[in-house]
């Protein structure tokens, strides 16, 4: 088979970021090449670069053995290269038809002339097995037939390569289905696509090769009928020399939080994001919660920290049900939570440090008295919390938080959530973004929490934190809590496995399963 | 040299600056109207425009006169903005104040003279309170947008206002205006009328219009002042205006929030209206079809005052010092008409105050990163934030692809 794109020595910086490190792939013609790696290993700003998002620093691209310039998407369109986005890129008040044809409309003396593009359409959903209306207005139609409208696209553009970023991470059981054989479909018509994903069993059904992206570095290429899940699995995690963390045995009190059969809807129709999920943290310990992103770690803080309503079950808080507590009382009775989005959620920038290092106390009597704020208190506190926690700050208290390092907003966060002394913290991707001192800094407050007899709920994406710093995984795949395991039962692959849905744990199979059991 | 250079880049010495560039700009382009209108005139004009409002005792007085209500309605903008909303709704609020206190001022007869003012005071500023929470309560309940409910709160203020005027019997109809306030309802002068006057060349004395009311609005911005930056409701509304997800992070009930700001935006209107009525210089409400522009006033003097407070009582004044300049310009042989031009290119300017600062901070930074440390620190984070978002490869990274993808 012949190369009908080459990207050679691709490597791509942001600021303070590598995305991609010379990184090679080859696409041949008429094959499935699938790109696997976890969240910010690089694959989409790869795929941006070949489809003209972004340019590389450096490396080239060729089309059929000759260089090419990519520098926006008419020049990836003209190359005959489409993209099916994560998100979809349709008009939402337009029907099926309109936004097929946009952009690349038949006119007749400036009036739009359909009847050829509705020919042409209808043919190809035929050829492709791609049954739509052309005349439902997208807003009508389920995100399944968006997606098959954003193949159509792609396909009346006469686009020869195809990319579909993690076309299945939207799409029901059914629908996936239905995609792979449409995907295999288009490969029999002489296209050839690749496919971005993280889920290995997808990659098992449809894909002819493999490219493992990891940290921005290729790992390199597989063939992938001879290659098992396992394998695949350890070269999107990998093994790296993981940071040492002393720890000493969990000694484990009573329960602090119960989750009882917690179900949190989605924003999008469809499936539950917390689908009936249960489970409890016990004091002294730290459970982490594992799973790719978007699996519904981050409706089941927002439910827990009551940012977010839930819609079924409950939260008990040392006993107490708080599911429809408001969240400053949720606070009040020993709930911390490190948010998973620092400038969103954590910290006000405009305010000063001393200002956000009592977001969370300054109603307390010791910041404020009939109504007044008490600034000698706020800002000899933020100089007690600044010493403790060894935040770096220009100017103290005053030091405008805006100005501060990403590391040094984290620990103010952290330094205000855990000096309440919390009876449970939650902590969502507590290190996300941080260089390796400030991460280890953050294990070992957490460490320290543990040790206290706080119960912690760590919400990470990051494996190697997973199993360093937890004493019990629970690992979420599609809302549901898909195994239990202790660290030191369960190996790097096999963790891979649960997250990508391809392997459920004792007691947590599926619930048909389930319910056929009993 | 390098205290000044702190003193600018302090937040406080940026913000002003960047106002008085705006002023400044504006004035430059007043002459260069001037100029163009009637060029021979146009310097003197321009000197009457610049030192119109101090060039006697009765003239700065007028300046206090005029500012008292668009101080409160700048305040009543300024506060809500500062909390995160958009109270385009003073217009209405400060008609119904106006209303009710020329209403409290007629009826209530029976009450002393200086509870009889006191008592309309606070009728025109509760009737602007709850004018003013009715989008707030949109707002929390049924999230309708404040700008869209306030501009139609305007307009119905405004209609039914002169429909309450004929009923309530305070209409007069030979002026087509409410019935004049009777003097002893007014706010007591305080002697600033004979402080603040000049003689006339037949030998009588001009007193001007101040009394007062320049006094309490100066006073209710100062007691803002407080409440804004000393208090924990102050910190609480700032937080739902600074970061509405932050504020809601840490318990603090945005919805209770937005209710009370706009209720109190729109009592400042309120106050800012019945300030005017009773002044003792004979404004009522005319009953036409017209917004009271004091409202439309007051979002430049928001804007020019940063939405401080104590800004705004000198953003206030400025637009009050402006306009009876303009009255001045008349005798130079133009329009009065044309301050309203210089106002305007001077509010179009303050609404670029924010850009200017950008600016202003952005050219004393690069200076500044030479001689101390702190300027690292800021680059540093400036590099990393971005990077973040950049490279998270799956989820929300839509903010990059979009802003150069679209569609193809």
């Amino acid at each position: 088979m012949e190369t009908i794109i080459e990207m050679r020595g691709i490597t791509k910086s942001f600021p303070g970021i590598i995305a991609n490190n010379n990184v090679s792939i080859e696409l041949k013609r008429g094959e499935i090449h699938a790109l696997l790696g976890e969240n910010g290993a690089g694959k989409s700003t790869l795929m941006s670069i070949l489809f003209g998002l972004y340019g590389p620093d450096e490396g080239t691209i060729l089309k059929n053995g000759e260089i090419v310039k990519i520098t926006g998407p008419n020049d990836a369109t003209r190359l005959q290269i489409g993209m099916v986005h994560q998100h979809f890129k349709l008009v939402h008040n337009f029907t099926v038809l309109e936004n097929i044809v946009l952009g690349v409309e038949s006119t007749r003396r400036g009036f739009l002339h359909t009847e050829e593009a509705r020919k042409r359409v209808v043919e190809l959903s035929e050829k492709y097995g791609l049954a739509i209306n052309p005349d439902a207005l997208i807003s009508d139609i389920t995100v399944g037939m968006q997606q098959r409208v954003e193949i159509l696209k792609m396909l009346y553009r006469e686009n020869e390569i195809l990319i579909f970023d993690e076309p299945t991470a939207v799409l029901t059981p059914q629908e996936i289905d239905d995609l792979m054989d449409v995907m295999k479909g288009l490969i029999a018509e002489g296209k050839s696509i690749l496919f971005i994903t993280h889920k290995l069993e997808e990659i098992k059904r449809v894909a002819d090769r493999c490219t493992v992206l990891r940290k921005g570095n290729l790992v390199g290429t597989v063939d992938v009928a001879s290659t098992d899940v396992e394998e695949l699995s350890e070269m999107m995690v990998g093994r790296k020399i993981s940071l040492i963390i002393e720890k000493p045995e969990a000694k484990t009190g009573e329960t602090v939080l119960d989750v009882k059969e917690l179900t949190v809807k989605g924003k999008t129709q469809g499936k539950p994001a917390v689908n009936n999920v249960s489970f409890e943290v016990k004091a002294g310990e730290i459970v982490c919660i594992a799973g790719i992103d978007g699996n519904g770690q981050s409706e089941l803080v927002y439910a827990l920290t009551g940012l977010y309503p839930a819609n079924e079950g409950s939260i008990k808080l040392e006993g107490k049900e708080i599911i429809r507590a408001h969240i400053r009382n949720r606070s009040k009775d020993g709930l911390a939570h490190i948010p998973e989005d620092r400038h969103k959620h954590g910290l006000i920038l405009d305010y000063n440090l001393a200002y956000n290092l009592v977001l969370q106390s300054y109603y307390t009597p010791q910041f404020q008295k009939r109504g007044f704020l008490n600034f000698n208190e706020i800002y000899q506190y933020a100089q007690e919390l600044i010493g403790k926690f060894d935040i770096r700050s220009g100017q103290g208290g005053k030091t405008p938080t805006r100005s501060m390092s990403g590391g040094n907003q984290q620990k103010a966060i952290i330094a205000r959530e855990i000096d309440r002394n919390p009876k449970l913290l939650v902590a969502v991707q507590p290190t996300r973004g941080l260089d390796v001192g400030a991460i280890e800094y953050i294990h070992s407050q957490l460490i320290h929490e543990r040790s206290v007899g706080a119960g912690i709920l760590l919400v990470s994406l990051e494996l190697d934190e997973v199993m360093n710093v937890s004493d019990r995984i629970l690992v979420m795949y599609e809302g549901e809590i898909v195994a239990n395991v202790k660290p030191g039962d369960v190996t790097f692959q096999e963790l891979g496995l649960y997250m990508s849905g391809s392997k459920r744990g004792e007691g947590y199979e599926k619930q048909e399963e389930r319910r056929e059991a009993v | 040299m390098s205290k000044i250079r702190r003193i600018l880049t302090s937040s406080g010495g940026m913000n002003a600056l960047s106002s008085v560039m705006a002023v400044l700009v504006g004035l430059l382009a007043g002459f260069i109207i001037l100029l163009i209108s009637n060029p021979s005139n146009a310097v003197a004009g321009f000197i009457t425009v610049m030192t119109g409002g101090f060039s006697d005792m009765f003239n700065v007085g007028m300046v206090l006169y005029y500012a008292t209500p668009i101080i409160m309605t700048g305040l009543s903008v300024g506060f809500a903005m500062k909390t995160g909303l958009f109270n385009i709704g003073a217009s209405g609020q400060f008609t119904f104040g106006m209303y009710a206190s020329i209403l409290a001022a007629i009826h209530l007869s029976f009450l002393p003279d200086l509870l009889r003012c006191f008592a309309a005071l606070l009728s025109g500023m509760l009737a602007g309170a709850i004018w003013g929470s009715l989008p707030g309560i949109l707002k929390a309940f049924r999230n309708v947008h404040e700008v869209i409910s306030c501009i139609m709160m305007n307009y119905i203020g405004m209609y039914v206002v002169n429909y309450l005027i004929g009923v309530t019997g305070i209409y007069d109809q030979f002026r087509n205006m409410t019935t004049r306030v009777p003097t002893a309802a007014n706010l007591p002068s305080l002697g600033l009328d004979e402080v603040f006057s000049t003689a006339t060349a037949h030998g009588s004395v001009r007193n001007s219009s101040v009394g007062s009311g320049i006094v309490i609005a100066v006073a209710i911005c100062i007691i803002l002042y407080i409440v804004l930056e000393k208090t924990k409701f102050g910190y609480e509304l700032k937080s739902c205006g600074y970061n509405r997800d932050a504020a809601r992070y840490a318990g603090i009930n945005e919805n209770r929030g937005v209710i009370l700001s706009m209720t109190i935006a729109g009592g400042l209107a309120g106050l800012g209206g019945a300030l005017l009525t009773l002044a003792g210089a004979g404004r009522g409400i005319a009953v036409v079809d017209v917004l009271a522009v004091e409202g439309f006033h007051g979002i430049p003097i928001a804007l020019l005052g940063l939405s401080n407070p104590i800004g705004i009582i000198f953003s206030g004044s400025l637009v009050a010092y402006l306009t009876q300049s303009g009255f001045l310009l008349q005798q130079h042989g133009y329009a009065p008409e044309v301050i309203d031009i210089i106002v305007a290119v001077i509010i179009y300017f303050s609404a670029l105050a924010l850009l200017l600062k950008g600016f202003i901070q952005y050219f004393l930074r690069e200076k500044k990163a030479a001689d101390t440390d702190i300027a690292g620190t800021i680059e540093e984070n400036n590099g990393e934030s971005p990077g973040d978002a950049s490279f998270e490869d799956d989820s929300e990274s839509g903010s990059f692809n979009g802003s150069k993808g679209g569609d193809i």
